[in-house]
């Protein structure tokens, strides 16, 4: 093909797919920021959660092998991604392998410690894949995975295992045009003489036997193949589960650092509370708009809490260690994230399409999470414990409740009985406070 | 020995200020079992002679089931009535038995206006032991195999895992781990507010999950360092009909068991 013709197709490639990410990146912020504002800069975890949890990967060596298996992937993606700026300064300049002629002999140690990673991916994903579909891992089989979530799993590793295959098939037919450098002066000049590589070397053998203008339709389909898969992964994760390689960053930066037994102070409440016992004098100001207390649709939650919900990848650990989920309750805090993060791109496109009535139609509440999932939550903090990436389902869960239990009255009669004991009897039990002390007469008869 | 257990009021009166604070809590001041946790905690306070007082009849719920069932306004009602009630009492450190007090009055009352030194009982146990205070020897608990279940509220809520674990080991007991301890602790049930009302409908009941558990460890002693655990633990134990093999007793209660108090 006429080089300028493929450069032009490159650019215009590159073009159409920046304008993409760029497009989805605007809209999952402007999404986001639907959630209220007001996270307290000083709580929380900064560049040292960052680090840990995000940079260094912490949590997932809570299973070790993964945690290798998942790590290759990572340094794979980053470190492969410099090879991607070669391939992009090459498509669109019309060079090959440009930066071979600045790096000498640097260049092939660089290309071989590549596609030692890419063997690491590729082999890690193969395994992901089996794990995924032949071992019998029950959260990657919970009611919320089916459907499109496991497919989008699935699409995922598949797509790496092919971006994998095109880059090995690209070096060893390039390989092998290096030699044939005597056939033409094209093949002289377009093939620079590297030498084979580490991985790659093994499928020379497949490509040997085709003559140099077949080679050369292999080498550029792989190229192509390589470079327009992931330009559309990029796009592609911007749709999915996956977004996680970016939001981890972020997400971590935000977690919250105090203790994580503590829930977040209704100031709202404290001020009326107040007036209440006298302590504090009615300023005669009308409070301030308090929109509704707790949470019954995403725009009640904080921006942190739809970030949260974008940063998700379905793994499922959370459900996992979720007292009740193992005992068969509906209950499944991944469920909880995949429902917010469902329910904000519902609000997205509604906005976008200028429809009206997006924020009574279809809530979060009622409609996507149901009263009974909130209700069997013991606020045992496994699931954000378990989190990889600081997602904290339980502070979604504990705002739902506030909704149901303030707005709604909805809290089942029982809870409705602790309320009326702890207000009148001062204990969650219908005792009366005068039988409080009493253990200590029991104690003085003991003796 | 005759057991002292003066309240903050009278201490004031005579123009005393208590050493510590022991918050009883309700469970500990209403329900059976656990008013047998209080009293082990009591005769130990009365050993090692520390100058401590309760509240008495003016303890009230801290307000945490209503705060985790989504009742704001009854939480703010009793954290403010209790933080009016302590500060007049000009209270600076609190020892509590129940991990629930411990983490709302630790965590969330200080944003209300009420800042206390608080400490859970395993804590101030260990305390005491290390620094010579309290002496054990362990009794008819030595060598025996005790596994200790993991209070959420005192494990990931506040990294509270080695306290209740050194004093199973000053006991010269041999502690057994479950295979969910520490941060990968299974929850009991009871936690925010299920204590309160019945399950959802499942397939199983998470105390009898955890039950199972420590079963499988083979100890003797399930101990245990929260109310709700205890009632959990022991109707698990119940419905196993393992209540000869195996008996589930607090912190406090292993150490005042162990020392005949």
């Amino acid at each position: 093909m006429v080089n300028w013709i493929q450069q032009a197709l490159f650019l215009g490639t590159l073009i159409v797919a920046t304008w993409i990410i760029f497009k989805r990146f605007k809209f999952i912020k402007r999404n986001i920021l639907l959630g209220k504002k007001g996270i307290d800069k000083d709580k929380i975890g900064g560049w040292k959660t960052t680090l840990l949890l995000a940079f260094g990967q912490k949590k997932m060596f809570d299973k070790p092998l993964v945690g290798i298996m998942h790590l290759i992937i990572y340094i794979g993606f980053v470190l492969i991604n410099i090879e991607v700026l070669e391939i992009v300064i090459d498509g669109i300049t019309g060079s090959h392998r440009v930066f071979s002629s600045y790096l000498g002999s640097f260049y092939p140690f660089l290309i071989n410690f590549f596609e030692i990673l890419a063997l690491g991916v590729l082999v890690s994903c193969v395994l992901f894949l089996t794990r995924r579909n032949i071992l019998n891992i029950s959260r990657f089989k919970k009611p919320e995975m089916k459907g499109w979530p496991t497919k989008d799993a699935n699409i995922i590793l598949i797509w790496e295992v092919a971006l994998m295959l095109a880059l090995f098939t690209m070096n060893a037919t390039d390989s092998i045009l290096q030699n044939r450098f005597a056939e033409s002066s094209y093949v002289a000049s377009h093939y620079p003489r590297v030498g084979t590589f580490a991985i790659s070397q093994f499928f020379i053998p497949i490509f040997s036997g085709l003559d140099t203008s077949a080679l050369i339709i292999v080498e550029r389909v792989a190229w192509w193949v390589h470079i327009i898969g992931i330009l559309s992964f990029a796009v592609y994760i911007t749709f999915s589960k996956h977004l996680h390689i970016f939001l981890a960053f972020p997400n971590s930066y935000f977690a919250k650092s105090s203790s994580v037994g503590k829930m977040q102070n209704m100031d709202a409440v404290t001020k009326e509370v107040k007036i209440m016992l006298g302590m504090q004098q009615d300023d005669g100001q009308t409070p301030q708009e308090v929109e509704t207390f707790g949470a019954k649709d995403i725009f009640d939650l904080s921006w942190k809490n739809l970030m949260d919900a974008y940063s998700c990848t379905e793994c499922g650990r959370c459900t996992a260690v979720c007292p009740a989920n193992i005992t068969g309750k509906k209950l499944s805090p991944r469920k909880i994230m995949m429902d917010t993060r469902d329910r904000v791109e519902e609000v997205g496109k509604k906005i976008d399409q200028k429809k009206e009535g997006y924020k009574e139609e279809n809530i979060l509440y009622g409609n996507y999470i149901s009263k009974e999932e909130l209700m069997a939550c013991t606020t045992c903090n496994a699931c954000v414990e378990a989190c990889p990436v600081s997602i904290d389902p339980l502070d979604i869960i504990l705002q739902l409740r506030r909704y149901i239990a303030m707005e709604e009255s909805g809290t089942p009669p029982a809870w409705n009985a602790m309320f009326t004991n702890i207000e009148n009897n001062a204990a969650p039990w219908a005792f009366a406070p005068t039988e409080r002390f009493k253990w200590s007469e029991d104690l003085s008869q003991d003796n | 020995m005759t057991m002292q257990v003066p309240t903050i009021a009278e201490m004031k009166a005579k123009g005393e200020n208590p050493e510590i604070l022991f918050w009883v809590g309700c469970a500990g001041s209403f329900d059976d079992r656990y008013k047998r946790v209080t009293i082990a905690f009591i005769k130990i306070l009365n050993k090692i002679g520390v100058k401590f007082a309760v509240l008495g009849p003016e303890e009230s719920c801290t307000g945490d089931p209503a705060r985790r069932a989504g009742n704001e306004f009854l939480f703010q009602m009793q954290a403010l009535s209790n933080i009016q009630l302590l500060n007049s009492y000009e209270v600076k450190k609190i020892v509590t038995a129940c991990p629930h007090c411990f983490n709302t009055i630790k965590n969330e009352y200080p944003e209300l206006g009420g800042n206390y030194d608080v400490v859970h009982h395993s804590s101030y146990l260990k305390e005491l032991i290390a620094s010579g205070k309290l002496k054990v020897k362990g009794g008819e608990f030595k060598g025996k195999k005790i596994t200790y279940h993991d209070s959420c509220y005192l494990g990931r809520a506040n990294n509270i895992y080695e306290a209740p674990r050194d004093l199973i080991e000053a006991l010269d007991a041999d502690l057994v781990e479950m295979k969910r301890c520490k941060t990968k602790g299974l929850c009991c049930g009871a936690g925010g507010a299920q204590m309160f009302k019945d399950a959802e409908s499942g397939e199983k009941e998470v105390n009898i999950e955890r039950i199972e558990e420590a079963i499988d460890t083979k100890a003797e002693v399930v101990a245990a360092g929260c109310p709700f655990c205890m009632t959990m633990l022991s109707d698990g134990v119940k419905n196993k009909e393992k209540e000869n093999s195996v008996k589930v007793l607090d912190l406090a209660e292993l150490i005042a068991i162990s020392e005949s108090l």
